[in-house]
């Protein structure tokens, strides 16, 4: 039932986040809401060089939407802006429920988020960080006009 | 209250045998009265109502009117063309807000709209005061959730025109003295706008008694199908206000260049009506009727007061709202500290526990009392102890399935 979605790894990142604090150093950041429950987070990256050299979220939310960004920015740091655009499409196909295995493999820790794609209504939860990424890099390409 | 026989009647209880269901103030089970009603009114009564000229179509139209009838009385209020049927409470606020609103208040005015209240009665409003010009201004509750008659009094300005406010709030669940604010809004010149979706299907309602203006309730909080709700407004207000929708059913003559409109209260039901919800309506009321509102409300209150004090004495457990079980009424909001009450929720779901978990469409209030988000059990009188338990025996575990010691 939907008590197994809080497997270690999930309860772990909500419990200890090494990445919920400010980040004087961010070179952009990006709000993203979930309408269902108002929580709001704010991801920020520095970006030099063509590489997210670090990054962190602030604000309140659920388990797995802050376990998710944690996560996802353990994953991120030290990888081009394109490389966690393309670790977000994974993310997004395996809570849409269709990964291959070799797919999932690259989204190592993330993959213990498998499950929320049985929740529907947990999907925004564990996407919210995701799609501020994704915002957030379209934004910065936008903006350094690549 | 050991014996329960009332989860007999709801099927729902047959299909999903493990249930409990606690989130009665977001919609009620339908009991198999309700069911089976709509069911042989589609079978043997079904026809376009209020128009055909044979038996059948007759039929349909007493079935509705009938239905009609049913609401008034159980509301009190002095006639059926005072009851007109929507799609539930929200579609009868906005009705006020566009024909009353949108030809009573002006650009001078000023709106008030009481903190706690759902998006349904405050958005409607909102947007009055963008399209006219008047000011939407807030009555403040304490941080237990009262208002005082003091406090609106001091609200109420020479150009306040309306005033919005829920008999209960969905969530504090604490029960509003509208009778009393109702007065003192009518010294002022004020119309005030209940909203009863919460009150209705649970306590006796008198419009009389309360004296409002306006009165707006839907029916699926109270046993009936989805799609079916009810604005009750006084005669002279809904004479002189201009229709909502416009179309089939709501005339009485149309030429190329204009039309003149149906009389009470058909002038606000355009287009073919929920008969079929009607008739459950009807149902539903007749249920109410059979199990007495002196058992509902002795049930529902025995109820929030053990759940209540159970609460009261888990550790890391907050309920929002008064600090006694009698400022309750069936809705306990509450947080759980470290847990964020869509975990909350989750969790209960793992246990077969439904709840309710969010800012339950009431933002505004949310910030008001400084919580981003809550989670919230809400009751009614088939629930019985046994779901009282198994509520807090989940509630008492939470923390440690989320990882805390302790």
């Amino acid at each position: 039932m939907a008590d197994n979605f809080y497997n270690e790894v999930l309860l772990d990142h909500n419990l200890h986040p090494m990445h919920l604090h400010e980040l004087p150093c961010a070179t952009c950041s990006n709000a993203g809401l979930n309408p269902t429950c108002g929580d709001q987070l704010t991801l920020h990256l520095a970006i030099e060089d063509g590489l997210i050299t670090d990054g962190s979220f602030t604000g309140v939310g659920c388990a797995v939407s802050q376990a998710s960004a944690d996560i996802m920015l353990d994953l991120i740091i030290g990888k081009t802006p394109a490389e966690a655009k393309h670790l977000k499409e994974l993310f997004s196909k395996m809570i849409g429920g269709n990964i291959t295995e070799d797919e999932l493999d690259e989204l190592e820790e993330a993959g213990a988020l498998q499950n929320i794609s049985a929740m529907p209504a947990r999907v925004k939860c564990a996407m919210l960080g995701w799609n501020t990424l994704g915002k957030l890099l379209d934004e910065a390409a936008e903006r350094s006009g690549v | 209250m050991s014996s329960n026989s009332y989860k007999n009647d709801l099927p729902v209880f047959d299909a999903y045998k493990n249930l409990v269901y606690l989130d009665n103030s977001a919609t009620t089970q339908k009991p198999r009265a309700v069911i089976e009603a709509v069911e042989r009114y589609y079978r043997e009564e079904n026809a376009n109502p209020l128009r055909g000229l044979y038996g059948l179509s007759v039929k349909a139209t007493d079935a509705y009117e009938n239905a009609r009838e049913a609401v008034r009385k159980i509301i009190g209020a002095e006639s059926t063309r005072e009851i007109v049927f929507t799609r539930n409470a929200t579609e009868s606020l906005n009705l006020i807000a566009a024909s009353y609103g949108r030809t009573e208040i002006g650009a001078n005015d000023e709106i008030l709209v009481a903190i706690s209240e759902h998006h349904s009665n405050l958005l409607p409003w909102q947007n009055l005061a963008r399209e006219t010009g008047a000011a939407i201004r807030y009555l403040e509750c304490d941080e237990s959730g009262e208002y005082t008659a003091e406090g609106l009094k001091k609200a109420l300005g020479p150009r306040t025109k309306l005033f919005a406010i829920a008999q209960i709030s969905n969530v504090f669940g604490r029960l509003n003295p509208i009778a009393e604010f109702t007065e003192i809004c009518h010294d002022n010149g004020t119309v005030i706008v209940c909203d009863g979706a919460q009150s209705v299907p649970h306590l006796p309602v008198d419009v009389k008694e309360l004296g409002v203006d306006f009165l707006a309730f839907s029916g699926h909080k109270m046993l009936a199908p989805m799609g079916i709700g009810v604005l009750y407004g006084r005669e002279e207000l809904l004479e002189k206000m201009p229709p909502f929708l416009y179309g089939g059913e709501m005339i009485e003559y149309v030429t190329k260049d204009g039309a003149t409109f149906a009389e009470l209260p058909h002038k606000f039901e355009a287009g073919t009506v929920n008969v079929g919800g009607a008739v459950g309506l009807h149902a539903a009321i007749d249920y109410i009727g059979k199990v007495g509102f002196d058992t509902i409300t002795a049930r529902e209150r025995e109820l929030t007061a053990l759940a209540f004090d159970e609460m009261k004495r888990l550790p890391h457990v907050h309920i929002i709202g008064a600090d006694s079980a009698e400022g309750h009424h069936g809705i306990i909001t509450f947080t759980l500290e470290g847990v964020h009450p869509h975990d909350i929720a989750a969790i209960f779901d793992a246990d077969n526990i439904a709840i309710r978990a969010g800012h339950h469409c009431a933002m505004p209030l949310h910030q008001h009392i400084g919580v981003q988000s809550t989670a919230r059990m809400s009751l009614a009188f088939y629930n019985d102890e046994h779901d009282i338990e198994r509520f807090i025996e989940t509630l008492s575990g939470i923390r440690r399935r989320m990882g805390y010691g302790g």
